[in-house]
């Protein structure tokens, strides 16, 4: 089997790739129903070597797509880990073959709450199964199979990319020489599903949003999305960061206008923030994305002990936290160190100082980058692909 | 970007080398307080063992694992609860157990994960330790006790004697002891009452029994 990929330029603009889950095979998802034919829209960068042991998949946030490191169609911006990828960078383009797909229930090429119903020949709206992380994962290992990719070198993911990283790591061990999961953790608290619900809300409130069924009337429920983009948006920040960007700064005036225009730069920034993502994402993807995530708790199926879901594990881990992160703080992640502790799994753990919040992981951070890199390089030794020649 | 490989890994502290040398090549090692990993890359590089690390200090962490160590950040008097029993042959603490809130659990707990512990610390015994405090009157400082009283983070000091006693109550078998004079060269045998006087530091292999 030939694999079709990217050759490695980061400024490659080539068209997706896609792969197909036919209706001989459908996906058995989580909720118990049979889905296909599936979709999946994936790029990837470099070149597998002979072996196919230098693959290394990444998974996207909640609001990312496989767009890592190449400019956005919609957006016209540089890939979300574009400083990430290339030749000699951390993610070595030079020596690595890397793979992102959009997730199951996206929006950006993967089939979701967008995509045509068979049964009806129309969107399936809210009509799509509930999806959950373990379904995207499920996904994904189709696609890896479908590569020839018997183990990947390295599953690594920030956010809800790092609850796909674990998912991976916990259900198909054999398959993950190693894993990095960043600002992640192994169960959505309650503090963040009822983040979650504020931004549904939003969504289900807006009067486009018409039981889900907008794309068939040619109507978004921009504002709804938009108000849930604001609110999960203030999460992914922090204070400090807030305050050091914007402070109480006017937008654009000299005095208060006494109303309720955005009269201070934070909110016009939000106001931004939100007009400018619902040009790109699917509301009804963002309702099953997010209730995804809610699901998602690693312990729940191992009799509530973490560390039953990585027993006998042979994955080397890198987990990774920023200590303004308040989305998923510090906390979540040493619970999980705790939970591979106790079964002996080869595990390094860092806590990157920034004040950037849980976007950190998307931002340049040296100390972050320098962790990665070192993590990456010592696990392709052991996995014999080389050491690294410092340039 | 520069290599960030940080040691010269074939001169460690003489302390480390004592250490290092008690482990058996191929071996599976835990090293609690391991800083910046000066100790676990020399046995990974040397003596190819499969080692891990604990560290209180995130800028160790980090530099540990910017090298390709496997080490997690961590309290050593916390932490080691979520070990399973026997998980590696050898636990390490250097120079890290008199800075520990209760020694005593702690070494229970190295016995516990690890078939063999390797504890070194400063000895209090020290002549030099003991005649300071006798002449001057004041808190001795030293080579190998740096610290004012008012800032150091040895909290629980002990001399080779205190130490080979709470083995003796913890049921622990000494296997090994070696005490290091001032120049860490002369070798005195740790189970002697003359090593508590003349040994600066001490390295002790232990087991369960």
């Amino acid at each position: 089997m030939t694999v079709q990929d990217s050759s490695g330029g980061i400024a490659d603009l080539s068209s997706d790739l896609r792969f197909e889950i036919g209706t001989d095979d459908p996906l058995r998802l989580d909720c118990g129903i049979d889905l296909a034919p599936v979709t999946i829209a994936y790029r990837t960068y470099g070149r597998l070597n002979a072996d196919k042991s230098n693959a290394i998949l990444i998974c996207h946030a909640l609001t990312g797509d496989h767009h890592v490191a190449n400019t956005h169609p919609i957006t016209g911006k540089s890939g979300w880990w574009q400083p990430m990828v290339g030749p000699g960078r951390i993610l070595d383009t030079d020596r690595y073959f890397l793979i992102c797909s959009n997730v199951l229930g996206g929006c950006m090429g993967s089939t979701g709450p967008l995509s045509i119903d068979p049964a009806s020949g129309r969107p399936w709206c809210l009509k799509f199964p509930g999806i959950t992380i373990a379904d995207m994962v499920r996904a994904q290992t189709r696609l890896i199979d479908h590569l020839g990719i018997d183990q990947l070198f390295c599953v690594i993911g920030g956010s809800m990319g790092g609850m796909q990283v674990l998912e991976w790591a916990a259900h198909h061990p054999q398959r993950v020489f190693s894993a990095i999961p960043i600002a992640t953790a192994a169960r959505h608290s309650a503090q963040n599903i009822a983040f979650n619900e504020v931004s549904r809300q939003a969504i289900l409130a807006d009067p486009n949003f018409l039981g889900g069924d907008y794309p068939l009337h040619g109507v978004k429920p921009s504002r709804g999305l938009a108000v849930a983009r604001m609110a999960a948006h203030i999460t992914y920040l922090s204070e400090t960061a807030l305050h050091r960007k914007f402070g109480r700064n006017l937008a654009g005036r000299d005095h208060f206008t006494y109303g309720f225009d955005a009269d201070f730069q934070v909110e016009s920034y939000l106001r931004h923030q939100g007009s400018t993502f619902v040009e790109r994402f699917d509301a009804n993807s963002y309702l099953f994305i997010t209730r995804a995530m809610d699901y998602f708790d690693l312990a729940a199926e191992s009799d509530g002990v973490l560390a039953n879901a990585f027993a006998r594990t042979p994955v080397r881990f890198c987990v990774v936290s920023f200590t303004s992160d308040w989305l998923f703080p510090t906390r979540e992640s040493r619970a999980l160190v705790h939970a591979l502790n106790a079964v002996a799994a080869n595990v390094s753990f860092v806590e990157i100082e920034s004040d950037k919040g849980h976007d950190a992981f998307l931002l340049d951070e040296p100390d972050f980058h320098a962790t990665l890199s070192g993590f990456i390089d010592s696990a392709a030794e052991h996995r014999g692909l080389g050491r690294r020649f410092f340039r | 970007m520069n290599d960030p490989t940080p040691v010269n890994a074939a001169a460690i502290r003489v302390d480390l080398q004592l250490v290092a040398d008690m482990v058996e090549p191929g071996s599976r090692v835990l090293d609690i307080g391991c800083g910046e990993g000066l100790l676990l890359d020399y046995l990974g590089r040397f003596k190819q063992v499969d080692g891990r690390g604990i560290e209180l200090s995130m800028a160790g962490v980090r530099a540990a694992v910017a090298c390709g160590l496997s080490v997690i950040q961590g309290d050593a008097d916390t932490d080691l609860q979520t070990y399973p029993p026997g998980a590696f042959d050898y636990v390490i603490l250097s120079h890290t157990l008199q800075a520990t809130r209760d020694p005593r659990t702690l070494l229970c707990h190295m016995l516990r994960i690890g078939r063999r512990a390797i504890v070194s610390f400063p000895n209090f015994g020290y002549w030099r330790v003991r005649l300071a405090l006798l002449l001057t009157g004041r808190m001795p400082v030293t080579k190998t006790l740096t610290y004012q009283w008012y800032d150091t983070p040895n909290i629980h000091l002990c001399t080779i004697r205190d130490f080979t006693l709470l083995c003796r109550e913890e049921g622990i078998a000494i296997e090994k002891a070696i005490s290091l004079d001032s120049r860490g060269t002369a070798r005195f045998d740790g189970g002697r009452r003359l090593s508590n006087l003349l040994g600066e530091q001490a390295v002790f292999l232990l087991r369960r029994t």
